[in-house]
């Protein structure tokens, strides 16, 4: 049985309610229920983005859709689909493998594409070491579950080798 | 950092003092930063956090705030305590419940708070009493630049901080103000405030974030859009909206006390008559209640009360707080006897309970 999104108390209503045509389920107890009904005008509003918020618009065709689904990011293996099911990515460097993919959805999220604001001080150094030390980590990663610690080893040893190097260039 | 010790002490920012803070509660502004060398959270795995833990952890804890830092290890927290730091509004519920390596650095004071593998790989967090944005802007601004000076962040020219959510990326900043709109709710008017808003593209939320529901007529409102637009623009935004929010709940507060002065005093009274007198109070009713001694407060209705202590209440009351203040584990039935035994402790005889 439902739990009363207010109070713990067994949910024993449930009402659809009907907000600039999207419709919102509410499971609520008779007590919660009662004074919800009495007194809708405080509902905090669900915006749009809160219950879908990266919904590709535009992109009705399935193929298109299956085929965009399949790009995966070459550091950290996520694929766009992942991206799309859990809401989150995976690294940095994934704006860049969805690039195609994600611009429309920030302009849609943001109505813009281009940053404007605080920007590091110190320009981040070539963000390519930067992402093979995702990749290495990812290797890792998988190396670990497949119980190859000799590999593992090895990336150990590169990546320790890698951010030394990032280390003493950050120092400079 | 001592627990117990903090649950007869609140944060600075609930002190109840800078400008419109009979309305505006608190002030808060945070960054959401990223490491350019480290996968996001979704994909690392407990070695890569804990790697970020210790690295971030040093960082942290080498920033000078002008006053100490408490580390608290989130990950070997026990739920309650989790819980009891989301109250205080230290942790997002978020950080409480994930899960594997992560902590949260506190300044003495409670007004900055700095997380560690959240949904990013760093949240920091700065909160005033008051409408107090650009205090905030401009202390978070300056432990971002010392952080910034230690760690590389991830970061494009085109899309800015890049974070975890895509709709956090580029400033990486959440503005939001929380306000006390007691009559605005009352009167139903409200939804126009909500309504007005979302016109903005700026967001209204509950006391305790993305998924809370209103309560105690407490509300969170900040921007949504994070690309595009500077961060001195979005505070101003903010800025520019407040006043008005302000003063449409004040007008509504005069009109309610012309128009039925007796009425109005008389709900406030018996509010304060149930939190001094009950034997047994819900969380909920207790947000409710304490909602209408603040209002009251402010009108000059109740006069033996100060607004800091209500403001505390608020916090204090909530079931984590209560347990351990008590010192048990306590189910809700427990907690409302517990709760209300406190509320009578705390607001009759208030003189000599003092000494
Ligand atoms: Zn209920
Ligand atoms: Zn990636």
């Amino acid at each position: 049985m439902k739990k009363c999104r207010r109070c713990s108390k067994p949910a024993t209503l449930h009402i659809t309610d009907i907000r600039e045509g999207v419709a919102h389920e509410l499971h609520l107890c008779e007590t919660c229920a009662h004074e919800y009904l009495n007194n809708a005008g405080s509902e905090l509003p669900q915006s749009a983005e809160e219950s879908e918020p990266f919904a590709l618009k535009g992109t009705e065709d399935p193929d298109e859709l299956e085929q965009l689904d399949q790009v995966v990011c070459q550091n950290c293996g996520i694929s766009f689909r992942e991206f799309r099911s859990q809401g989150r990515l995976g690294c940095p460097h994934d704006y860049i493998a969805f690039e195609a993919e994600l611009i429309p959805l920030l302009e849609n999220i943001h109505g813009d594409t281009q940053h404007c604001g605080k920007f590091p001080k110190r320009a981040p150094d070539a963000s390519q070491r930067q992402y093979r030390l995702i990749k290495l980590r990812n290797e890792l990663r998988n190396a670990v579950g497949q119980e190859d610690y000799e590999d593992a080893a090895r990336l150990r040893d590169e990546i320790q080798e890698l951010e030394q190097g990032i280390e003493g260039s950050e120092t400079e | 950092m001592d627990f117990d010790a903090l649950t007869g002490t609140s944060g600075e920012w609930l002190r109840g003092t800078g400008p419109d803070a009979d309305i505006v509660v608190s002030s808060r502004v945070r960054l959401a930063r990223n490491l350019a060398q480290f996968p996001f959270l979704s994909r690392a795995d407990d070695s890569v956090k804990s790697e970020l833990e210790s690295l971030l952890r040093s960082k942290v804890e080498g920033l000078n705030l002008g006053s100490r830092l408490n580390y608290v290890n989130v990950n070997t927290l026990e739920s309650l305590d989790r819980q009891f730091l989301v109250e205080r509004q230290l942790i997002s519920p978020e950080h409480a419940e994930s899960h594997g390596s992560r902590g949260v650095g506190i300044s003495e004071g409670e007004n900055v708070s700095l997380m560690i593998n959240e949904e990013d790989h760093l949240r920091i967090q700065v909160l005033r009493s008051g409408l107090a944005l650009d205090e905030c802007w401009e202390e978070i601004n300056r432990i971002d630049d010392s952080l910034e000076q230690e760690v590389t962040y991830a970061f494009s020219e085109r899309l800015g901080y890049l974070t975890a959510c895509p709709t956090n990326v580029g400033t990486g900043i959440r503005v939001s103000v929380m306000l006390h709109l007691p009559a605005l709710v009352l009167t139903k008017e409200i939804q126009k405030v909500f309504q007005a808003l979302q016109k903005i593209s700026l967001a209204v939320r509950g006391l305790y974030g993305e998924r809370s529901q209103a309560m105690g007529d407490f509300y969170q409102i900040s921007n949504q859009v994070t690309l595009g637009k500077s961060e001195e623009k979005l505070i101003a935004t903010l800025k520019d909206v407040v006043p008005n929010i302000v003063s449409y709940e004040r007008r509504v507060r005069n009109a309610l006390v012309e128009e039925n002065r007796q009425s109005l005093h008389d709900q406030i009274s018996r509010a304060y008559g149930i939190l001094q007198n009950a034997q047994t109070i819900s969380s909920e009713e207790t947000m409710h209640l304490l909602s209408s001694v603040r209002m009251g407060i402010n009108l000059g209705l109740i006069d033996d009360l100060e607004i800091p202590t209500v403001n505390e209440l608020f916090i204090h009351t909530q079931p984590a707080h209560l347990q351990k203040l008590r010192h048990e584990h306590l189910e809700s039935a427990d907690r409302n006897i517990a709760r209300a035994t406190f509320l009578r402790q705390r607001l009759s005889n208030r003189d000599t309970e003092r000494n």
